[in-house]
């Protein structure tokens, strides 16, 4: 809302008979001096380029889904120039089209929503076949962000108040510990340690997304089965990150304690609660919002890892699944959504920062 | 006076980094824990005896005064097979970092310093490289070349991990430059190369230092991701591979193969624990603003 307000001042001044010529500027130099403007046709622009740059690299690299296929088909008796033609003819694009004409295709395709069809599977578009795994992976991860992210910051608020005592110490320590576990080893250790050793839980059993036999749907087994078997991957994706957070947040609590505004909030003998919420709270969360973003893309890319260790079918899973059987359009979906996942957040952030900091939006500062 | 000056700096540089690790306890204990794991994994293997014959009389055994940590599921001793196992994935850790810190400084360090299209051409490939999630690049380059070595991936990793860095870097030298020392240095017309490499950087080495550190920690995990991924060609002893052959084969789930699995996982995550919190205590040392924390 803030944000078409930024018109540039310069060119109100029309009573000047002669403008100085570095003022005039075109209508389009106005639309590109919109932060919010820039900032989208840059986000738009690194996709377009992800994407191409996706479409070429996995091609240029050794095999192809017509020989994965292929190989297949001859396992059931066909000469292996039969199953070459058999598999050439299922893909939903011409394989020995020139590169350029499949790319033009591809991304003509894509602009009108249609990411292709899945290599393999009767009838199945591409979308359709990452919605199966995507949100799992949104669930679990996102999840464990906000899990993450409330606890460090509750965490390291109370650290920053009483810095230098004993909770602080020996939650310093914790965070630092758990800051450098990697988070897939976190979890194996989790798992050998808990289950195997100490029978605390059954691994065998939290496998995969859901019980058998649950059907989906709002029904309290299902939601409660669902977290039940999400339980591992939360517990990862939030320890890990939570004590980097409780490290910053610390940090950045201490910063705002030592503020003058802090100060005069004591001398008028405002309430401890009200201190703590609106004066340090608020202005020791904004520093932090960017690094939402940051946590959210080094996640998103652990996922994989971690979604394999704990048998979690979700995006990771069909990822590797995909590059296996070379299944192009699959893996680029794959990749374009995991990409977008992270560039517009990192958006939405940029467009969130510049509106609660004005200072942003002016040019030259986009460093 | 001004070569007095730059040839005392690194040095000051390493008394900071030895008084940050020797002066505060956790610093010094994460250094000692990190230097006894890269003992244990290139020392180790100098001074026993490799051969490890597998024996089918015992699969999965516990530990026994012949072998102290029991064996896997060929009868093979798991202590010998840890001991072997260290060198692949610590070297290729190192090799990673060190690709990832050069690049980003001689990048990072050109560009602040020279700006213009150098500067430009430099951040546009940072911010393209920030957003990609840097994981699964790396995923689907090495998993399209199967098998390839694990030396190739560390230097895939290397190659793939430094922008964050070179932004930083770039960072600091923009404002350094702008210092009276570097000044001086422009009218002797020192030439900018001699400039940027004996004036500037080693005003950084600190900082370049702690995430070389840091780098190695980034390259190990990507790495071992990769051997758990199955990506990775099974060659020689290595912690990577004994997690994964035991993960596919499920022999997670076997009490007796507790050790096999947890010794080479403990001793990763000891080694990143080890290093991250030596950081933490040259951090620090080498920033005073840190220190009133």
């Amino acid at each position: 809302m803030a944000i078409p307000a930024q018109a540039p001042p310069a060119d109100e001044v029309v009573a000047d008979p002669v403008p100085p010529p570095k003022r005039r500027r075109s209508i389009l130099a106005r639309i590109w001096g919109v932060y919010a403007i820039r900032r989208i046709v840059y986000a738009l622009s690194i996709v377009w380029l992800v994407t191409t740059g996706t479409f070429f690299m996995i091609r240029a690299m050794p095999g192809d889904p017509v020989e994965v296929l292929a190989g297949k088909l001859s396992m059931s008796g066909l000469t292996m120039d039969v199953a070459r033609v058999r598999a050439e003819q299922a893909l939903a694009w011409d394989p020995n089209a020139n590169i350029f004409v499949q790319y033009f295709e591809y991304m003509g395709n894509l602009l009108r929503g249609d990411f292709g069809m899945v290599i393999g599977l009767h009838n199945t578009s591409v979308l359709d076949h990452i919605m199966k795994y995507l949100p799992w992976t949104l669930f679990s991860v996102g999840l464990g962000v906000v899990i993450a992210i409330l606890l460090g910051m509750g965490i390291g608020m109370i650290m920053a108040y009483y810095r230098n005592g004993v909770f602080d110490h020996i939650m310093s320590a914790v965070a630092s510990t758990l800051s450098a576990v990697p988070n897939y080893l976190g979890a194996m250790a989790l798992i050998l340690i808990g289950s195997t050793w100490l029978g605390l839980f059954d691994f065998w059993d939290m496998r995969g997304r859901i019980s058998i036999g649950v059907e989906p749907g709002f029904t309290a087994e299902f939601i409660g089965d669902a977290l039940y078997h999400a339980i591992l991957p939360l517990i990862t994706y939030a320890f890990t990150i939570t004590g980097g957070w409780m490290l910053v947040m610390k940090a950045s609590t201490t910063e705002v304690l030592g503020e003058d505004y802090v100060t005069v909030a004591r001398a008028r003998g405002l309430k401890g609660r009200r201190i703590g919420m609106s004066y340090v709270g608020r202005n020791s969360i904004l520093p932090l919002i960017p690094q939402v973003a940051l946590a959210i893309g080094t996640l998103v890319g652990g996922a994989v890892i971690v979604e394999k260790i704990l048998f979690y079918p979700g995006i990771g899973e069909l990822l590797i699944g995909s590059i296996t059987t070379r299944d192009y359009p699959v893996i680029q979906g794959v990749v374009l959504i995991l990409t977008c996942a992270v560039i517009f957040t990192n958006l939405l952030v940029d467009l969130l920062n510049s509106w609660i900091d004005p200072r942003i939006r002016k040019e030259g500062t986009s460093t | 006076m001004s070569s007095v000056d730059v040839a005392s700096r690194p040095q000051r540089t390493a008394s900071l980094v030895w008084r940050g690790l020797t002066r505060s306890p956790s610093g010094f204990i994460g250094a000692c824990i990190a230097l006894a794991v890269m003992a244990f994994a290139f020392i180790g293997p100098l001074v026993i005896d490799s051969t490890n014959p597998s024996n089918g009389d015992k699969i999965w055994t516990g530990p026994s005064a012949e072998h102290w940590l029991g064996t896997n599921h060929q009868g093979k001793d798991t202590l010998i097979k840890l001991i072997m196992g260290g060198a692949e994935p610590l070297l290729v850790g190192f090799m990673a970092a060190f690709i990832a810190v050069g690049v980003a400084a001689v990048v990072g360090s050109l560009a602040g310093y020279l700006r213009g299209p150098v500067d430009t051409v430099a951040l546009q490939i940072t911010d393209i490289a920030l957003t990609v999630p840097g994981i699964v690049l790396m995923l689907v380059i090495t998993a399209m070349y199967r098998q390839i070595s694990a030396t190739t991936v560390g230097i895939i990793i290397g190659l793939t991990t430094w922008p964050v860095l070179m932004r930083s870097i770039r960072a600091q030298v923009m404002s350094l430059r702008e210092r009276e020392f570097i000044e001086a240095a422009k009218l002797q017309n020192l030439g900018t190369l001699r400039i940027v490499f004996t004036e500037i950087l080693p005003n950084m080495a600190g900082y370049i230092f702690i995430n070389f550190i840091l780098a190695i920690n980034n390259a190990i995990y990507a790495l071992v991701g990769m051997y758990l991924l199955g990506l990775l060609p099974s060659t020689a002893d290595n912690w990577g591979l004994m997690i994964q052959e035991s993960w596919a084969t499920s022999a997670y789930k076997d009490p007796d193969a507790f050790l096999y699995i947890f010794m080479p996982l403990a001793m990763i995550i000891i080694f990143q624990i080890g290093l991250v919190t030596m950081t933490r205590s040259l951090e620090q040392a080498l920033n005073p603003r840190l220190r009133e924390h």
